[in-house]
């Protein structure tokens, strides 16, 4: 019994064929899609490549841009294939390739539910990375004077401005560092003196933070720094100030950013996937439809078109049983090589009785 | 001999016929663009209207709508005009709208030609237009707490770091405003009791600017208070210092966004006409059918085939036309 059997007239086939070339070109838009939607993934990752420590998360984009070209090479050969199907004369050179498409389709469809499946899988990957990252930008801040890192204020500054966001995990983050330079401090000065003493490690270490940090929201001009002590501001409670900076994260609202455009991407991915699924089905039935048309006497004649000859379990079972004959055939065979080793010993013995007779 | 020299001619026609029909397209895109940058102006207006005083003149942005979809319209109708212009039977029925097309084409190209002087011109009714609105926006900075000004802050502050300025002509018109509300500064502190006295109209006036104005690019951390105080800070020297804060006056750097944006405008408009004048003529020629007494002729059918496939399934239509006489018009 075949798996999903339909009936074909010559008209009936005409129009498979015509709406099958239409869908591979649509698949071949798809599949472009894809490939741009990767290409931008890879842009907007690598423009934050400076806060990021590891590059794991690119496997999302690589991916996505891997699949997008495979799959325009794979539409346009299904396009070609139905452009020959109707003729008698050009379709049978396709009949091999036929099968490793449909191999090259299936496999083109898991590693998009692969792409969509690690987009979330990764997520904790990405923010480990943003956090040591962002750390070491917030600690190099100062070192503007040093080859390689003289950038990291700049990057950092224009960050927290664009994200609206303000040190690692909130601004007390630029408490614990020294994020002024040592050039811009006079030791002279007695308050510079107190403030290095009263730490181990000697660091110039303040209650304030960058101007990037600061929210141009707030009714009033912004207070960076004393920002624990609400005696140095008039009319300043620091428990209950929320307006002057920015409250989030910079690893919160760059991971947001990245899952938000990850997430927006799931629906294209899966409607490309259904497309592609249902290139895969027409051609498997485009396929037999004509097979069997050719088939017989008349070519204008009703064919049956199927996705399977015969049901699921009979195929399997066939297609173990050709996977253990091709296995066979590197083997020798146990019984020959016996029967081999009988008829050795008795043409020895012939020959020896022979010799003992002429003797 | 005449036959042969009639299929030259004929030929020669259809391939100008198609050269034109793409040429309207090209047109009726060129329309659609500049609908759209119409509406990209408009947009961009409003969203800084604030910093304009809510003055700014709309006058460019709506003519380009308009011309916009004219543009789409008229060409579209052109393309037509010389599609059917290769049949006798549908050029009849057409003959009698041609006199009037061509006068509105003449009134459209008039209106482009004033839309370019318009474009070049309306910049210094921006320059002039900005240049009160900033003066404004920075006195009603501190106003955060006045309807219909609340957000003033916000949009300057959002200006300057978005376009990298500071102040209207340069930082120096932020001394000489009070920019922070009384609201903020304590009244029973000598210091403050002095600046206010300091000056005629009581306002509180300091040598300081917005955070706004800070140049991430800088090596230092940036200074925004005591600026001409070369004392005050460790290592500055105010005269010498030129990467703390930004150098431009915000008028200059809004004025050259809106100024490019309206140069690329009369640019494109140029472009249109030249396409519109060139395309006239040729289609006035292309109404011309050859006189012939009593010979076949073979007409193509004109249609642009974007797939291929479908040619091996819908032919090709051959219709031979056996005529007696067409008329020749000069």
């Amino acid at each position: 019994m075949a798996l999903l059997k339909m009936k074909f007239s010559q008209q009936r086939r005409v129009r498979l064929a015509q709406g099958l070339w239409l869908l591979s070109w649509l698949a071949v838009m798809c599949g472009a899609f894809i490939f741009c939607l990767g290409v931008y993934l890879k842009i907007e990752l690598l423009r934050r490549d400076e806060v990021m420590e590891d590059t794991d998360i690119h496997a999302v984009p690589n991916l996505l841009m891997l699949v997008g070209l495979a799959s325009i090479g794979a539409n346009w050969v299904a396009s070609r294939v139905c452009q020959d199907s109707l003729d008698a004369s050009r379709f049978p050179r396709w009949k091999v390739l036929l099968l490793g498409w449909y191999a090259v389709a299936v496999l083109l469809c898991c590693l998009l539910l692969a792409v969509v499946v690690l987009s979330y899988a990764l997520q904790g990957r990405l923010e480990e990375s943003l956090k040591v990252g962002l750390r070491n930008g917030i600690r190099f801040y100062k070192d503007t004077d040093v080859p390689g890192r003289c950038f990291q204020k700049e990057t950092i500054d224009r960050l927290q401005m664009e994200f609206r966001c303000c040190g690692n995990n909130n601004f007390k983050d630029w408490f614990e560092i020294q994020w002024v330079s040592n050039r811009y401090l006079d030791f002279t000065s007695q308050e510079v003196k107190d403030r290095i003493r009263s730490n181990v490690d000697g660091r110039y270490l303040l209650d304030g933070v960058p101007f990037s940090c600061c929210n141009p929201a707030s009714p009033r001009p912004c207070l960076q720094n004393q920002l624990t002590d609400s005696r140095a501001h008039y009319n300043y409670e620091y428990q209950s100030e929320e307006l002057n900076l920015y409250s989030r994260g910079c690893r919160q609202a760059l991971t947001d950013y990245y899952m938000g455009l990850m997430n927006s991407t799931g629906p294209g991915v899966l409607s490309v996937i259904l497309i592609q699924l249902s290139v895969l089905l027409s051609m498997r039935y485009l396929q037999t439809a004509v097979d069997g048309a050719m088939a017989l006497e008349s070519p204008e004649g009703e064919s049956e078109g199927y996705i399977l000859e015969k049901d699921v379990k009979a195929t399997y079972a066939e297609v173990k049983a050709k996977a253990l004959d091709l296995l066979k055939f590197a083997q020798v065979d146990p019984a020959s090589e016996v029967a081999g080793a009988e008829e050795g010993e008795k043409a020895a013995e012939a020959s020896a009785k022979a010799a003992t007779t002429a003797a | 001999m005449p036959f042969l020299s009639l299929k030259f001619n004929l030929q020669k026609r259809v391939k100008l016929a198609q050269g034109l029909w793409m040429l309207y397209w090209l047109a009726v895109i060129v329309g659609i663009i500049l609908f759209s940058l119409g509406i990209f102006f408009k947009i961009e207006l409003r969203k800084r209207s604030e910093i304009m005083d809510n003055n700014e003149s709309h006058l460019v942005p709506n003519l380009l709508i308009l011309v916009g979809m004219l543009s789409c319209g008229l060409n579209a109708f052109g393309g037509k005009l010389c599609h059917d212009s290769l049949d006798p039977q549908k050029f009849s029925k057409m003959k009698p709208m041609l006199r009037p097309y061509m006068l509105l084409c003449c009134g459209f190209n008039v209106l482009l030609l004033l839309l370019v002087l318009l474009s070049f011109l309306m910049q210094f009714a921006v320059y002039l237009t900005l240049a009160e609105g900033l003066k404004n926006a920075i006195r009603f900075y501190k106003d955060t707490d006045t309807p219909g000004r609340c957000f003033m802050k916000r949009t300057l502050d959002m200006t300057q770091i978005e376009f990298r300025c500071c102040g209207n002509n340069n930082f120096r018109d932020w001394f000489e405003v009070q920019w922070i509300s009384n609201r903020y500064l304590d009244m029973s502190n000598d210091v403050v009791k002095d600046r206010v006295l300091s000056n005629v109209e009581g306002k509180y006036l300091m040598d300081s600017v917005p955070f706004s104005c800070c140049n991430p690019g800088s090596p230092r951390p940036c200074i925004q208070h005591h600026l001409t105080n070369n004392s005050a800070h460790y290592d500055y020297d105010h005269r010498t210092e030129e990467l703390n804060i930004w150098n431009r006056g915000c008028r200059q750097a809004v004025f050259s966004y809106y100024s490019g944006i309206m140069n690329s405008i009369g640019a494109l408009l140029i472009f249109t006409i030249v396409l519109e004048v060139r395309l006239r003529p040729h289609c006035r020629s292309q109404s011309v059918t050859c006189v012939l007494k009593g010979t076949e002729l073979e007409t193509w059918r004109l249609r642009v085939k974007i797939l291929r496939v479908f040619q091996t399934i819908v032919e090709n239509t051959k219709t031979a036309q056996i005529t007696n006489v067409f008329y020749c018009n000069h």
